[in-house]
């Protein structure tokens, strides 16, 4: 691989996504990888938007991703994957959470949450995947499994092993929650 | 093979504190530099400290350099200027046991209320100035940075950035080297800063810097990477990485020292390119120094002092000097609802900026969370300026004004025992009848709850002494105290209206922890979620006016065909402020 891979991982401050990136920049770096990873913290808390950049190839120099040039999106909220879906290069994938997050500002005048998200999606990209995660998490036993079923759908965005991400996922997962984050991830692949 | 682990550049200062023989690390939290000392405090070989504001975190340190001990201070950038009285005077001193001071720049103010440039403070100081550009560089920065500072006995700048700070990038880990204290040894024409000692000492710091200087020019920090297109670049810090993005057959000069400058070997360098630039963040401060020293570039023309570089900029200034092509074609945004930072469900200012809008009151307020009340629909924050700045503007106003009436100066704890309480001793001093409210939620909470004299515990979890807020306010003479609930909007209204309407000084403290720091808190805050009866709402949206996040528009409407509210029960904490404000009691208590 020369080419430098670039994913976008989007969300809201409390949702998950600098775990999310913190897992896949070790499942590149495990599988051999450079890998830098840039994110801004500070309002993360606060129900504030996040975006963190992922880069992995031979040799990766900026851990910024140029507006227009990520490979895969991967959002957990359908209003951020609307704000961040101009990142996406041509023909990339996107894969989105189904769930809504409406900000309070929403209920002042003059702030609506977009009205389609995904159908405005759909006109930049024919690569989108839509899943609902938060249903799939309740359906294994437990709704903090969404960040790894979204991670097992980017997963069949990049060629890296299965058994890379099974073992990193069991590595950092909380004592006792392995297997059935493991369950959750290999859900969020075998996603059509 | 060794360990390789991926770290922010905040995580790797702190390996490269305990891998370096660190033997002190002090410092104030302020982003991005906050996890520098989080992490050091992981290591007990090493000793930390929170200190209560930057410029005792200085002092602190510098004690510990006079005692030959391995220090370092870390800050945000704006910091610098609380300890800069310290730091200028260090320079004539030096630093027996290696002495770094981190200052971490914020360009794009993510998370600040400026962006300057503190390699001028390098310069104003004679400091030589460090800069890595990823995780690996600052880890070994700090040893190469202390090995510079013991070598010269001189304090050393290390600056980063917010990209370098909170970016993270593989490192690989080392060992521990173990170096002992040398002891103070006594020396008053080195260590006490009198006039007729300071005027021996200047000189030294120029010849100091001169030989720096020269050292400059052989170090390994700065390295030339040959490239092919005629087109040389001078750059550092997380630029360097975006420029080799762009154009990977440019010449680079990278700069890991940007003060004081090698100029014989950019002189070299640029005789061996056709056209050199030099790109930047944030200030043409290399560019300058260049031009007095008659050397031909161009940098500022094409880029720009404001803001963060990042790939796409750098190019574009390269295409606009006529020597590249951008291969970047930025797509059209799409227009997306803002999610504007707000308090917390739970968080103790809700109550209190809610009642002092209310109150029509003027706020100068101050540096933390509660900044936040000053945005819609809340709105009460009239001014904010730098740390401890609310008593003193609301002193000044109330002179302007021959009356404190209605004029509330808001600061936190942690900001009032940072530099607030000489504030009020002024405020005492001038009998200016201003209402002063210190917002005690026991933390500093902004920077992502760390701890300070009032939380009772320290950095590393020790115990330690909680200052009581109201003893120091009385120990300064202020009389009239009083501590209210901010959860209780009753009570904080009408003892704020009584306070506004006085011309004597008034002391109002809140006495309500951070609902989300210690993480302990998040249970303890705790208590039976509300929600809306919608047989009871009459879409008023009063409530909406608490800025909570817990509250939305839900799919019923009045007859009126207005929008009920709805509560997530998963996010109210049970503070009630939200029940207090609505007009027909259609908020309760779940039962």
């Amino acid at each position: 691989m020369n080419e430098t891979k670039n994913v976008l991982i989007v969300g809201v401050g409390g949702q998950g996504v600098l775990l999310a990136t913190e897992l896949l920049s070790t499942v590149t770096m495990e599988a051999g990888y450079d890998v830098k990873k840039s994110e801004v913290h500070g309002m993360a808390q606060r129900g504030g938007v996040v975006s963190s950049h992922v880069r992995f190839g031979d040799n990766v120099f900026s851990p910024l991703i140029p507006d227009g040039e990520a490979d895969v999106i991967l959002a957990f909220e359908q209003a951020e994957a609307q704000r961040w879906i101009h990142y996406l290069k041509d023909n990339g994938t996107i894969a989105i959470n189904k769930y809504k997050l409406v900000p309070p500002i929403a209920s002042m005048k003059g702030f609506n949450y977009p009205e389609d998200p995904i159908a405005v999606v759909r006109k930049r990209t024919k690569n989108v995947t839509l899943i609902d995660a938060v249903q799939i998490a309740k359906d294994l036993g437990n709704p903090r499994l969404v960040n790894t079923i979204l991670l097992g759908v980017l997963s069949t965005s990049l060629e890296i092993s299965e058994d890379i991400w099974t073992r990193v996922i069991r590595e950092r997962v909380p004592k006792g929650t392995e297997e059935l984050n493991v369950k959750a991830f290999l859900a969020g692949r075998a996603y059509r | 093979m060794k360990k390789k682990m991926i770290f922010s550049g905040n995580e790797a200062v702190a390996r490269g504190c305990y891998e370096h023989g660190l033997h002190i690390a002090t410092a104030y939290p302020g982003t991005p530099s906050t996890e520098i000392l989080e992490n050091v405090s992981k290591y007990p070989e090493i000793y930390s400290e929170w200190s209560p504001n930057e410029k005792v975190a200085f002092e602190v340190a510098m004690g510990a350099t006079f005692e030959g001990a391995r220090t370092l201070v870390a800050m945000k950038h704006v910091g610098l200027n609380v300890a800069a009285d310290a730091f200028m005077s260090m320079s004539f001193i030096g630093a027996p046991g290696g002495f770094l001071v981190v200052t971490a720049d914020d360009p794009g103010m993510h998370s600040s209320q400026n962006e300057q440039d503190n390699r001028y403070y390098a310069k104003f100081a004679e400091y030589p100035c460090i800069e890595p550009s990823d995780s690996q560089e600052a880890k070994d920065f700090v040893g190469l940075g202390l090995d510079l500072s013991i070598e010269f006995d001189t304090p050393v700048m290390y600056r980063l950035t917010t990209r370098v700070c909170h970016g993270k990038s593989i490192v690989e880990l080392g060992e521990r080297t173990q170096y002992p204290i040398t002891g103070f040894k006594p020396n008053p024409k080195k260590f006490v800063v009198l006039p007729s000692h300071g005027r021996e000492m200047h000189p030294k710091v120029m010849a100091r810097i001169a030989r720096i200087k020269e050292w400059a020019e052989t170090t390994p920090l700065n390295r030339i990477e040959k490239g092919s297109n005629g087109i040389g670049i001078i750059t550092h810090g997380a630029t360097y990485n975006f420029v080799k993005e762009v154009m990977p057959d440019a010449s680079v000069l990278k700069l890991g020292m940007t003060y004081p400058l090698p100029i014989n070997m950019i002189k070299d360098f640029a005789k061996s390119v056709d056209k050199l630039f030099v790109i930047e963040e944030l200030e043409p401060f290399i560019e300058n120094l260049l031009k007095i020293e008659g050397i031909e570039c161009e940098g500022m023309k094409f880029w720009s002092n404001l803001g963060e570089l990042t790939p796409e900029i750098v190019a574009a200034g390269l295409e606009k000097a006529g020597v590249f092509k951008s291969p970047y074609n930025p797509k059209e945004k799409e227009s997306v609802i803002p999610r504007p930072p707000i308090f917390c469900p739970g968080c103790p200012h809700r109550g209190l900026y809610h009642s002092l809008r209310k109150n029509k009151a003027v706020v100068t307020t101050d540096i933390g969370c509660y900044t936040l009340g000053c945005l819609e629909p809340l709105g009460a924050g009239d001014t904010c300026v730098e740390m401890g700045a609310s008593i003193g503007v609301g002193v000044g106003m109330a002179k302007a004004r021959k009356s404190g009436k209605g004029i509330v100066a808001t600061i936190g704890d942690s900001t009032f025992l940072h530099s607030g309480i000489t504030g009020l001793l002024n405020a005492v001093n001038d009998k200016a009848g201003i209402t002063v409210v210190i917002a005690d939620n026991s933390i500093t909470a902004m920077t992502g709850g760390q701890q300070h004299p009032g939380s009772g515990e320290t950095l590393t979890g020790a115990q330690g002494y909680k200052v009581n807020l109201a003893k120091i306010c009385q120990a300064v003479g202020a009389d009239n105290i009083k501590v209210i609930d901010p959860y209780n909007l009753e009570q904080t209204r009408s003892t704020l209206k009584e306070a506004m309407e006085s011309d004597e000084l008034s002391v109002i403290i809140t006495n309500r922890p951070c609902a989300l720091y210690p993480a302990e808190n998040r249970k303890l805050v705790q208590e039976t979620p509300f929600a809306v009866d919608h047989d009871k709402c009459i879409g008023c949206h009063a409530c909406f006016k608490v800025s909570c996040p817990a509250i939305s528009e839900s799919d019923q409407k009045t007859a009126k065909g207005l929008t009920k509210s709805q509560i997530d029960s998963a996010l109210c904490t049970g503070c009630s402020v939200c029940a207090q404000v609505c007009p027909v009691n259609a908020i309760e208590r779940i039962k």
